[in-house]
């Protein structure tokens, strides 16, 4: 890309604002009845991180996994790729952190007892239920029809706040399971700011509060003997 | 230049008969819509309404039914004011698809210029990308203008370009840039190659044009082609929050959009602007521009001088 520097965020934008929220609902009406695995599946994800059994680390990361690559094929690859030539490139990236979070749920370890502090834990709870429980009711809430609702495990915004989320209330936090969640929040929020359409910022601070709990120190892993 | 009546212009159809695919013949003798102004591509003579139509943004729907059925019912009102020049790219998404299904729907007018651009590297892929446009438009005959899109890989496409053209499997030949990149570049490839065409983006605050690409496409017998006459919809959103100034309507004008156009259209080297929208009633004010009086240099100064003020 030649004078790469005169480009601005608009010149990126291939579509308008009322093509890519009709989108959602064309999306919502191809892939129905799906809506009823992805919403329990989510309901689950949220009953693992409370209840925290001992093999719930391992399958909310198996959950999160199977959100990323739905999410990868049907909305990405079968759904906007119709209005984005760069949509391929998302979806290539979101399979990859599904394989990623399908690798972590081979290594991950039992649910920590306290592995960050109660502010950590807030900001991880506070962006894993309203991912899965707020977010599609969003689009309602600005005064768009229902059918064009957001769910975690088929849209790639919910799917990438409920993993922010879910990543400061796990065990480990490798740090390349991460990179690509807040690298869509990034790519998101500037498409949405680019459309003039308000959700933005809900992503755009998904992201700096997830940041912030990554970035905050640890609890000690208490130790035997 | 000639009514359809003039002999001369019935000679070139003749001529043209002899030597042109049949449906670009059809298009070449579409008939102009009285009191819509017509430039022609300096080349060939061929007359284009100096109102086109763009495809970016707008059109790239999707298969969203909605979307299409709005997409076709403006190129409908485009043709029933009396458009010809629809332009695309493969860069524009599924725009060329949805020009396709209203084309096709609307029972492939006969008037159509149809342009598309390259864009893409490398020339068996140029190759195949053009195919693939055609297919999306659903034309069986070939284009009418092909540019090089943002000048990407233009030196191995032109060659290929012009070689269609002296096949008789495209008209024009062009080359495009959009809000003043590569302006140097662009004209050095204006001086070299008998270009047909260039697209440019140039409007009332864009203006860098005026240096040198617009004189040098008159001196050099060049069509124009204007992109972005509205910044892509900022310019009049911005526009509308002040009221109409007293000159719009020295030349006819009742909507900023037409004021916007009109300053752009009155520039004698441009041949065609081409703006996008998505509703009817903004394609008909558009198209409203190419009627009744223009500026001239003088009001053209002042036009300029008024939006840059506010």
């Amino acid at each position: 890309m030649s004078e790469w520097w005169t480009y601005r965020l608009e010149d990126f934008l291939m579509f308008s604002p009322a093509t890519y929220q009709r989108m959602f609902a064309l999306y919502n009406a191809q892939v129905w009845p799906a809506q009823w695995v992805a919403l329990p599946l989510g309901l689950w994800l949220l009953w693992l991180a409370a209840q925290r059994p001992a093999w719930g680390a391992r399958m909310a990361c198996t959950i999160l996994a199977l959100a990323w690559a739905c999410t990868a094929w049907a909305f990405h690859a079968q759904r906007y790729a119709s209005v984005h030539t760069a949509a391929p490139w998302f979806a290539a990236a979101f399979m990859a952190q599904a394989l990623l979070l399908a690798g972590a749920a081979r290594t991950t370890g039992a649910w920590p007892r306290r592995a960050s502090p109660a502010w950590a834990r807030g900001i991880g709870w506070g962006l894993l239920a309203p991912a899965v429980l707020l977010w599609p009711a969003v689009a309602m809430l600005l005064g768009r029809p229902w059918q064009q609702a957001a769910l975690f495990g088929l849209t790639p915004d919910a799917t990438a706040v409920a993993t922010l989320g879910l990543l400061l209330l796990l065990p480990a936090r490798a740090p390349w399971l991460w990179a690509l969640p807040l690298l869509w929040c990034a790519i998101s929020a500037a498409t949405l700011w680019t459309l003039a359409m308000p959700e933005w910022w809900l992503l755009a601070m998904a992201a700096a509060l997830a940041l912030t709990g990554a970035m905050g120190p640890r609890c000690r892993m208490p130790t035997h003997g | 230049m000639p009514s359809p009546a003039d002999p001369t212009r019935r000679q070139w159809l003749l001529g043209a008969a002899a030597a042109w695919p049949s449906g670009l013949l059809h298009a070449a003798a579409a008939q102009t819509v009285p009191g819509l102004l017509t430039r022609p591509i300096p080349s060939t003579g061929d007359a284009l309404p100096v109102v086109g139509l763009g495809s970016w943004v707008t059109f790239n729907v999707g298969d969203d039914p909605q979307g299409r059925a709005a997409a076709t019912a403006v190129v409908r009102a485009f043709f029933a004011a009396g458009g010809r020049l629809i332009d695309s790219s493969p860069m524009y998404g599924s725009a060329q698809a949805v020009i396709g299904q209203a084309l096709t729907q609307l029972g492939r007018p006969a008037a159509l210029y149809a342009a598309d651009k390259v864009w893409v590297s490398g020339a068996e892929r140029g190759r195949s990308q053009i195919a693939t446009s055609r297919q999306h438009w659903q034309l069986q005959r070939p284009f009418d203008l092909l540019q090089v899109h943002n000048l990407l890989d233009w030196e191995t496409h032109l060659p290929h370009l012009f070689e269609m053209k002296a096949a008789g499997q495209l008209r024009h030949v062009g080359i495009t840039t959009s809000e003043g990149r590569r302006h140097r570049a662009f004209a050095t490839i204006m001086e070299r190659h008998p270009l047909d065409c260039v697209q440019l983006s140039y409007n009332l605050l864009d203006r860098e044009a005026e240096q040198r690409l617009l004189p040098l496409a008159r001196e050099r017998n060049i069509a124009v082609l204007v992109n972005r006459p509205f910044r892509q919809g900022a310019l009049l959103a911005a526009l509308q929050r002040h009221p109409l100034p007293g000159l719009a309507a020295e030349i006819g004008c009742r909507h900023w959009a037409q004021v916007a156009l009109k300053f752009v259209l009155s520039h004698p080297a441009v041949t065609c602007a081409i703006p996008a929208t998505s509703q009817v009633a903004h394609l008909q004010q558009n198209m409203e521009a190419a009627r009744g009086p223009m500026p001239d240099a003088a009001l053209r100064r002042r036009m300029a001088e008024h939006v840059a003020a506010l």
